[in-house]
């Protein structure tokens, strides 16, 4: 492959970007309609390179590191430059982007028809995709943040689409202000390594920006210095990906038009948290404290997400919370150990979870609303997205044969492995890990009794199913759903298809120096998830059977819990009105502006006052009469005369 | 390429065009369309000049240069002698570009409209004559005398307590002057030979040329370093700025923040760096620490404001504190760091104020609550306004990244814990500008802003210029650090820095 059409993936949705922001946006304002065309005829070109990038990954190894240009240098040894690299991981996640943006672009035509912002709309998804796909191709770290920092624009302009709604735009500014502070995290840790590379000799000829570099230079540094450097890329990962603390964001990021949450904030940005740390695993594993640190975040973010999943109104919230709770699964994975796990969750997680927003956004095309107490019995009149948010929901649960068991199932097993070797930690884990198994499919069983059971409590008059438009992309993705899981890394050699090949495949990448074994497929554990999923279930049934509205809470009989839960742990609350308002906004600000007033200008009055007297002195000198001038004058001169003959050599004593 | 005296033609052609106004009859119109016409034809050769700067040059080399004696005795020796180099280049095309943007900024300018155009010409002729002196005292003449100018564009044609601030201008620019004039001085005198060619002392820089010593030096070097500093400006003495750039008329502004400032981080650069480098490396902390503050003040100050103007004034505060932590650093990439900080500081905020003028001038107000819902009103200089406010907070792919991330790599290995302070810095940046846009673009549509009408194709000329500089140094860098390379390079170089 040359570097070229590698670029090509990259260049294709950049110019469906410009072609619909500068050209049909402008000039073709009543042909609005052209420019999804623009942007999915793009994404079929970076497709069907991408699918051949990831056949000649498959087949050779893949094309490895290309650069195309040299953006700054900062020393001999850290050079930004511009390249790709590709690898099985990259290979495989840059087919899952395009192709997920690709069927969400689909549906956006429907979705989005008659809004006025329609060419605004997929200009912006444009950027997305491009921004996204560039995150994922990138050689060098800093290019990678670039790309990081422009998903979150994206993010940003999609979330605050809606611009005349006040929510949207405090939504967009709370989403990229939360991801930017776990972004400094990550500037600080790259500029550890830009000074890192002030001590190196330039002979070696590393690029301490360099992904596969960075992989490799774990052992050159202090054992600290990798622990502060992971952490500040941790950081970076938590922010985007959404975990414990910086998961407020996510929720009010639904705000946004539902195939934007569907697309951005499920099933390829908010995973690009994962996608960093197992690019740099092998870096990220040379510290101890930092992957018990991801385990314990991870682990710990699966059940507390769960937990505020049970009790929201808002089909999209709850599916939010379900994504930060999947993502926390993968954080667990890496923590781990198990990037090969992580990175097949992530595929399967993007699948299904798109899916799930896809029949979300089916449902408030028909209803209007997203809140679930407005919703009910739609399994009647909308019979495909209610197949459809069926097949999801349960690969969600983890029910096999969906594609989300095989993969929950592995980081579960990975989970159990270690508990074998290990101690109170691993248990900690492993049980957060199925207790989470066991909220999923309670939360999601509810989301589907509420929209779906029950009588219509809703005062929509034309519920109906979605357009063809919307319901293809939907379709094609519930197949994806179904058999992603036992195509993509069977647990037994199918025909040609090899056992575990996918994770096989993703650990053969040259920057993971040993590979990760991948454990044997188990039926105990297989069992034991599938009947934690479906302990949920039944807990779901039982209770949404016997409360026939379907309205009340399972939690309002724990008053105090589900206050607690409801109101999303106080979190906002603490961030905003307590740090926010009261700390900066009145403490440090009134103390600036008092130093601004009173010490700084003060002095300068002072200063000034000063000057004007001074003058106003002076000025009494000046009272322009003569006689007085004459006499200063004529006493200046005879003290002058009497100084002279006192001093002046050779004329007094 | 070598044409004679085209640096001197740069320099003097709007003063050329103020005398002319001043001696002839023109109507309005004409006024401003001659303006126009000559910033326009000196923003290309300023432009020409950039292009065309010689990378190779050592320590000390200047292009283009044109030398006159000028005052030859005993007492005073001084001569008319500009030039450029890779330091100066940008700051010279900067400030012709914003000239452009400046006269059309000023096209709805009413009452004594030739009067106005001339001041305006002649603080363009005042500005680039301090970026290309070589000689001091024709420094310090031009220093001076960009203060008439900017004193009557404010008192005259602002807005506001424009008296008030005017003086207050005026009186912090003339304390820091009389300091700089002591350091001129001072180092006339103590010389041997007595010189004031920028160039000798360059090239002497820590050598024997200055017979001071070095207390006597850093006696020197602070002096300057005050008269900088009030410009910059640097934490404490900034407090003129948010009024000066508040009660301004746009244009002004744009100068104000676009360029004067960046007289500041200039002379801090060619004087006090490159001539006295012992005393920058002796007091690294107390400058970096001086730029943080200004950092992080600057920007919680911004949290509280109700005014745009005032906004971005105490953002400027914050972005030229990071002029300061890269200077401070002396290491190659955070000096580089900060001389492109003054290049897209001065394109970023050039930006912003042109976009406020706009929504002033039609929405009658500049104060936040009354504000909201521009998106759907006036979709060009919304969009514009957020790409500027983008690059201000150091987004990716536009300029004002590309510098922040030269200055903190610069600094971090001999300031880590204070360069992470400063990159707190970037967090608030993201907070209060999307926070403005939040409040002023977004939302429904405020009463006070019902029937406002977007920019006209003139009006968004100088939107587009300056986005398409912004976009262009994001995703090409190497072009502007190529050229101020040439300077800052042998300036680390000669002192064994990194």
């Amino acid at each position: 492959m040359s570097a070229l059409t590698i670029w090509t993936v990259f260049l294709a949705p950049v110019a469906g970007f410009l072609v619909i922001s500068l050209i049909i946006r402008p000039f073709f304002g009543k042909h609005q309609w052209i420019s999804p065309f623009v942007l999915i005829a793009a994404l079929l070109v970076s497709l069907i390179i991408a699918v051949m990038l990831f056949i000649d990954t498959l087949a050779t190894g893949g094309a490895g590191y290309n650069s195309a240009y040299e953006w700054i240098k900062i020393n001999e040894s850290a050079i930004i430059d511009l390249g790709t690299y590709i690898d099985p991981v990259s290979a495989s996640t840059l087919v899952v982007v395009v192709l997920v943006s690709l069927l969400v672009q689909v549906y956006s035509m429907g979705y989005m028809h008659g809004d006025p912002g329609y060419s605004r709309y997929f200009a912006t998804m444009a950027l997305f995709t491009a921004s996204m796909i560039g995150l994922v191709i990138s050689s060098n770290i800093l290019q990678l943040y670039a790309f990081w920092e422009l998903v979150g624009l994206s993010s940003y302009l999609l979330i605050g689409f809606w611009t005349e709604r006040p929510s949207a735009a405090a939504a967009a500014k709370k989403a990229f202000i939360i991801t930017r502070i776990g972004d400094v995290g990550f500037l600080i840790g790259i500029l550890f390594l830009i000074n890192h590379s002030f001590s190196m000799d330039s002979v070696a000829g590393i690029n301490v920006l360099h992904i596969p570099d960075i992989c490799s230079i774990g052992g050159t540094m202090s054992g600290v210095i990798v622990t502060v450097i992971t952490l500040g890329i941790l950081s970076g990962a938590m922010g985007k990906s959404a975990q414990f603390p910086f998961h407020t964001w996510l929720p009010d990021a639904m705000e946004g038009p539902t195939p934007v949450s569907a697309l951005v904030h499920s099933a390829t940005m908010v995973a690009a948290g994962v996608f960093l740390l197992i690019r740099l695993f092998p870096f990220i594993s040379d510290s101890g404290t930092t992957m018990l640190v991801i385990a314990g975040v991870g682990a710990f973010t699966a059940v507390f997400a769960a937990t505020m999943g049970l009790v929201v109104h808002d089909i999209k919230r709850v599916l939010a919370y379900s994504s930060i709770s999947q993502l926390a699964y993968m954080f667990a994975a890496i923590g781990l150990g198990a990037y090969g796990p992580a990175i097949f969750h992530l595929i399967t997680h993007a699948f299904f979870k798109a899916l799930l927003f896809l029949c979300s956004g089916s449902v408030n095309h028909a209803t209007h609303t997203f809140d679930m107490r407005e919703m009910g019995g739609l399994r009647k009149s909308m019979p495909w997205t209610y197949g459809l948010m069926m097949i999801s929901s349960l690969s969600l649960i983890g029910l096999p044969p969906l594609a989300g068991f095989w993969s929950k199932d592995e980081i579960m097993l990975s989970a159990w492995d270690l508990l074998l070797h290990g101690a109170i930690f691993e248990l900690i884990i492993f049980g957060l890990l199925a207790i989470g198994v066991i909220l999923t499919a309670f939360y999601t069983w509810r989301m589907i009794s509420l929209t779906f059971h029950g009588t219509y409590r809703g005062d929509s008059h034309s519920i109906h199913e979605s357009p063809t438009i919307m319901i293809a992309p939907m379709f094609v993705l519930g197949i994806l759903t179904v058999i992603a899981g036992v195509l993509t890394n069977p647990p037994i050699n199918l025909g040609s298809l090899h056992k575990h090949w996918l994770g096989d495949f993703i650990s053969s990448s040259t920057v993971f120096h040993h590979g990760h074994h991948v454990a044997e497929f188990s039926v105990m554990i297989a069992t034991i998830s599938t009947m934690l999923g479906l302990l949920g279930i039944l807990a779901g049934i039982y209770y949404f059977k016997k409360s026939k509205q379907g309205i009340e809470e399972p939690l309002e009989s724990l008053k105090s819990v589900h206050t607690l839960v409801y109101n999303k742990y106080y979190l906002d609350t603490l961030y905003e009105d307590i740090i926010v308002k009261n700390f900066l906004q009145k403490r440090i600000v009134n103390i600036t502006a008092l130093f601004d007033k009173y010490i700084v200008d003060g002095l300068g009055i002072t200063i000034g006052f000063m000057v004007r007297n001074v003058g106003h002195i002076l000025g009494l000198i000046q009272n322009g009469n003569v006689q007085f001038y004459t006499f200063i004058i004529s006493l200046g001169g005879v003290i002058g005369l009497i100084l002279l003959l006192m001093y002046a050599p050779g004329i007094g004593g | 390429m070598d044409y004679p005296a085209i640096l001197s033609i740069v320099i003097w052609l709007p003063f050329l065009l103020a005398i002319i106004f001043l001696v002839t009859p023109l109507k309005d119109t004409l006024v401003k369309q001659a303006a126009l016409a000559i910033t326009l034809i000196d923003a290309v050769l300023a432009s020409l000049l950039f292009f065309n700067i010689d990378k190779s040059m050592p320590l000390g080399g200047f292009q283009w240069v044109d030398r006159i004696i000028w005052i030859d005795t005993a007492l005073l020796k001084s001569q008319y002698l500009v030039g450029v180099d890779g330091l100066s280049a940008p700051l010279v095309m900067l400030t012709a570009v914003l000239g452009v943007c400046a006269v059309v900024a000023s096209w709805h300018i009413k009452i004594r409209v030739k009067e106005y155009f001339i001041w305006l010409l002649i603080l363009q002729t005042a500005i680039l004559g301090v970026f290309t002196s070589l000689d001091l005292l024709l420094f310090f003449l031009f220093w001076e005398l960009e203060l008439i100018p900017m004193y009557m564009l404010i008192s005259g044609w602002g807005s506001g307590r424009k008296e008030y601030s005017s003086m207050k201008f005026l009186i912090f620019t003339i304390l820091g002057s009389a300091f700089i004039i002591v350091g001129i001085l001072t180092t006339f005198i103590t010389s041997d030979p007595h010189t004031l060619d920028m160039t000798m002392l360059i090239l002497n820089s820590g050598g024997n040329l200055v017979q001071l010593g070095f207390y006597g030096a850093t006696f020197v070097y602070f002096c300057f370093f005050i008269g900088f500093a009030i410009k910059l400006p640097v934490w404490p003495i900034h407090t003129w700025l948010p009024d000066a750039h508040t009660d301004a008329p746009t244009a002004a502004s744009v100068i104000l923040a676009g360029v004067m400032l960046k007289m500041g981080g200039y002379g801090l650069i060619r004087i006090n760096v490159t001539m006295f480098p012992l005393q920058t490396v002796a007091y690294s902390y107390l400058i970096v620490a001086l730029g943080v503050i200004s950092v992080l003040y600057g920007a919680f100050m911004t949290l509280k404001q109700t005014d745009l103007k005032r906004l971005i004034a105490y953002s400027s505060v914050s972005h030229m504190g990071l002029v300061l932590v890269g200077i401070g650093s002396f290491t190659a990439s955070g000096l580089t760091g900060a001389g492109m900080q003054l290049f897209t500081h001065g394109t970023i905020t050039g930006l912003l104020f042109l976009c406020v003028g706009l929504i002033y001038e039609k929405a009658h107000t500049r104060s936040i609550p009354d504000l909201g819902g521009l998106f759907i009103r006036m979709p060009v200089v919304a969009i514009t306004f957020t790409i500027a406010g983008l690059a201000s907070l150091g987004l990716p792919a536009l300029s004002g990244f590309v510098s922040e991330i030269l200055v903190f790599a610069g600094a971090f290995s001999g300031f880590p814990l204070m360069t992470i302070l400063a990159v707190l810095g970037i967090i608030l940046a993201a907070g209060y500008i999307l926070w403005m846009i939040e409040r002023v673009l977004f939302g429904e549509v405020k009463p006070s802003v019902q029937n406002v009408s977007d920019a006209t194709v003139l009006e968004a000329f100088p939107l587009v210029l300056l986005v398409l500089m912004i976009i262009g140094i994001g995703i090409f860098p190497g072009i502007l650090i190529g050229v101020l390379d040439q300077a800052i390079l042998p300036i680390v170089a000669n002192f064994g820095g990194a």
